[in-house]
């Protein structure tokens, strides 16, 4: 982001052209209505699914007191670690300056913020006594790593929802003239949201410090959502969750996560939206390569956290090691391994994969491995605790999500999508004064 | 392993005379009574002395707090309520002066299993539902196995209160650990950092949840017990607070249990209630603790299952075959 802006694109006649690309898809469609209306209905089943929850209690839940954590919990980190992304693709390749990010940086910070969000309903899922939330601040003790990542995780939120709000003024601004055909309302609301701004120069420039302070700030925060996250298992003392690299171990694995989400959602707008101009072939190229770098960064994380204690064998460590390699988990295993890792690196290595479609089935692929690779962390260490499991119904050994559970889970996903849906189809996805300027700036050197 | 304990008793005759007046002081030093007999007995009281003039009522009889049947007429019975915050603070606070301690000799052990029903009948729970468990153990494929009891360890470091969010469970003076299910959330990160398995949560209404509602909340006994909280060996905290061993100690056929005091260096054997000197017995029968490798530093000691009085014989699995 250059440190001054020349207000001159305003007056550029490609301005119109790239605000009407960018402003066609924005309002209410048939195509949106049913869309809405499918996942309206989905949610309001799996919120039914929650009712029957907070009446009967966990106990329609399949777990029990010895694995406690389950599909809640790594659907938590799930979450947390996608919304990582938006500090990945804004913040650290934002201020490095690569100028490929800016088309993307937006729909990055919109999963950021939409998967922040849902992470603390998804955590209020998991409780025994949701009604007793508040004494998570009226009675935190700080010692606690839950309060660290109460407190981290609502920093985050705040601090995306800014980095997603300020640079979307200037599109409001520009946007609220040029949207005759959405509804009376939406209209209304950019009056309001884009706060009187009116393009001087001045606020440009505090509008650019503001943004560049919060993406300096977002980086420790990032880092530290989801290092706590690893910290709820890496302080206890338990096999397979004891380790010492759990932090690195989450970070990585949750750019990978987040890198594939944004690939999925660019393709998806790039498609229904007919934006090829803006997302284009070179960014899916681009995108494809920094998933293959965050990849393999994850999958040397891999290889220390399951070599290491697998050359030695300690004795509850080789139990829970076996468990995965040969036994109960190892399809599951080895299918997030491969599958998740280890053929998209191979095949993201040639150019032909990282074309719009390839890449786009790649990343479903990889952001669903991703979800049963939180699964396989948080679960079966639980299957072996330190001292043996006896005299307790069978059930009870054997951890088998439920329908109820299943649905709940499904629910958030679909809360998630709701506001990713609501904000890609309401508001400008592309910065359109970012590529204004951009361009204004390209013209510029083409005529000197 | 229990001979041992006698020899010591042998040996010095004198000891043992005194190890049993200590232990007569420490249970009459703590000998307060629960909020509930205070409370109750001033109520009966004033109304006795009120109606002592006036015959022709109808006349109950009750038990003093104190021990003394006494009779009162019926109409002046009323219900007393007990304190909650009275409730709550003596049972955070806990019972000064004492380091409480138990000690369980493997080698007496035969899964009577006496200890888990009585400690399930006090606290309300399920069959299935353990503040203590007896597991059966064996190092390796040639030793030999044998029952183990295992309650809570009440650790000195215990790492289910340093990952509590809201100081639900919580260390007492006394060494223990205790739950508050009124400010439990149901996290169950406790569960999760517990390397001994000793913590249960509630996933349905409990047990007696109908029958115990509208009871004061008793944090010593944790009744009633709460839907979508955790619940755990306490100890048996009510008891002690009374002056008497805690309900697996005193239910157990086989003398397996000693429980008491780390500062008087006592503890007495439920069964056969002897007394005797902790650290004595601990150094004579070789005690230990349960992974002490993972600094937890237990406050459950156990002697090790030699020359075991019963031989193991594993029977049916009490809870598999119920449900």
């Amino acid at each position: 982001m250059a440190s001054e802006v020349n207000t001159d694109f305003l007056q550029n006649k490609k301005l119109d052209s790239i605000a009407a690309d960018i402003l066609k898809p924005v309002g209410i469609t048939q195509g949106f209505i049913v869309w809405m209306g499918f996942l309206g209905i989905g949610l309001l089943a799996c919120i039914y699914a929650y009712y029957i929850q907070f009446d009967n209690g966990l106990i329609v839940t399949g777990l029990r007191d010895y694995i406690s954590w389950g599909m809640y919990i790594a659907n938590f980190v799930f979450f947390v670690a996608t919304s990582l992304v938006g500090m990945l693709i804004s913040s650290v390749l934002g201020l490095i300056g690569f100028k490929w990010v800016k088309p993307i940086a937006r729909i990055a910070e919109i999963i950021a913020v939409a998967f922040a969000a849902i992470a603390g309903l998804v955590i209020v899922s998991d409780m025994g006594r949701p009604e007793r939330l508040p004494y998570v601040i009226m009675y935190g003790r700080i010692q606690s790593p839950i309060i660290w990542d109460v407190t981290v995780v609502t920093t985050y939120l705040v601090l995306s929802t800014l980095l997603y709000f300020l640079p979307l003024i200037p599109d409001l601004a520009i946007s609220k003239g040029r949207i005759d055909h959405a509804p009376k309302l939406l209209q209304q609301t950019y009056e309001v949201l884009s706060v009187k701004w009116s393009h001087t120069s001045q606020q440009y420039k505090i509008l650019l410090k503001a943004v560049r302070i919060l993406l300096i700030l977002i980086i420790p925060t990032a880092f530290a959502i989801h290092t706590v996250t690893s910290w709820l298992f890496a302080v206890t003392l338990r096999p397979g969750w004891d380790s010492s690299i759990f932090g690195p171990y989450f970070l990585t694995g949750a750019f990978v996560a987040g890198s594939a989400a944004v690939v999925i959602l660019m393709y998806i707008i790039r498609v229904n939206y007919k934006l090829d101009k803006y997302l284009t072939s070179y960014h899916f190229d681009m995108m494809g390569k920094l998933l293959v770098l965050v990849s393999i960064v994850y999958l040397y994380f891999n290889i220390n956290e399951y070599l290491v204690p697998g050359f030695k064998m300690k004795t509850a460590e080789a139990i829970h090691l076996k468990d995965l390699f040969v036994g109960e988990y190892a399809f599951m295993f080895w299918c997030v391994q491969l599958m998740g890792l280890v053929i998209p690196i191979i095949l993201m290595l040639f150019k032909f994969f990282r074309k719009p479609l390839s890449l786009f089935v790649i990343s479903i692929v990889v952001l669903v491995a991703a979800w049963f690779k939180r699964f396989i962390i948080v679960v079966p260490t639980q299957d072996h605790p330190f001292l043996p499991i006896q005299h307790v119904p069978k059930a009870w050994t054997l951890y088998q999500p439920t329908l109820v559970e299943s649905a709940i889970t499904l629910g958030t996903i679909l809360l998630a999508v709701i506001i990713i849906t609501v904000l890609v189809k309401f508001f400008p996805v592309i910065p359109i004064w970012e590529i204004a300027e951009e361009q204004n700036e390209a013209d510029h050197k083409i005529n000197e | 392993m229990s001979h041992n304990s006698k020899k010591t008793g042998e040996d010095e005759p004198g000891r043992e005379q005194e190890n049993t007046n200590s232990r007569r002081d420490f249970f009459k030093n703590f000998g307060l009574f629960g909020a509930v007999a205070a409370v109750g007995s001033a109520a009966i009281y004033s109304g006795y002395n009120y109606e002592e003039s006036k015959p022709g009522h109808d006349m109950v009889k009750v038990l003093t707090s104190d021990n003394r049947i006494v009779e009162v007429p019926r109409d002046q019975i009323k219900d007393v309520k007990v304190d909650h915050d009275k409730l709550q603070k003596q049972g955070r606070e806990g019972l000064k002066g004492h380091r409480f301690v138990m000690v369980i000799d493997l080698a007496k052990c035969r899964n009577a299993r006496k200890c888990i029903s009585a400690c399930q009948g006090a606290h309300h729970l399920r069959p299935y539902e353990y503040h203590i468990n007896t597991l059966v153990m064996q190092e390796s494929e040639h030793t030999a196995p044998y029952f183990m009891p295992k309650p809570c360890q009440h650790c000195d470091n215990p790492p289910c209160v340093a990952v509590c969010p809201v100081d639900a469970t919580f260390k007492r003076q006394d060494g223990i650990v205790l739950i508050d299910n009124e400010r439990c959330i149901g996290c169950r990160f406790c569960i999760a950092a517990c390397p001994y398995s000793a913590r249960l949560f509630h996933w349905e209404e409990p047990l007696m949840a109908e029958s115990d509602k509208g009871k004061p909340y008793n944090i010593e006994l944790n009744i009633p017990q709460r839907k979508g909280t955790i619940t755990k060996c306490l100890f048996s905290s009510d008891r002690l607070r009374e002056g008497k061993l805690p309900y697996c100690v005193s239910a157990c056929p086989n003398g397996v249990y000693y429980f008491g005091d780390e500062n008087q260096d006592a503890v007495t054997n439920g069964t056969t209630k002897e007394t005797f000197r902790l650290s004595e017995l601990l150094r004579v029968n070789a005690g230990y603790q349960l992974m002490p490798e993972l600094g937890t530093k237990p406050r459950v000691y156990y002697l090790p299952p030699k020359n075991r009085l019963f031989d193991f014989k594993e029977e049916k699995d009490p809870v598999q075959e119920t449900t």
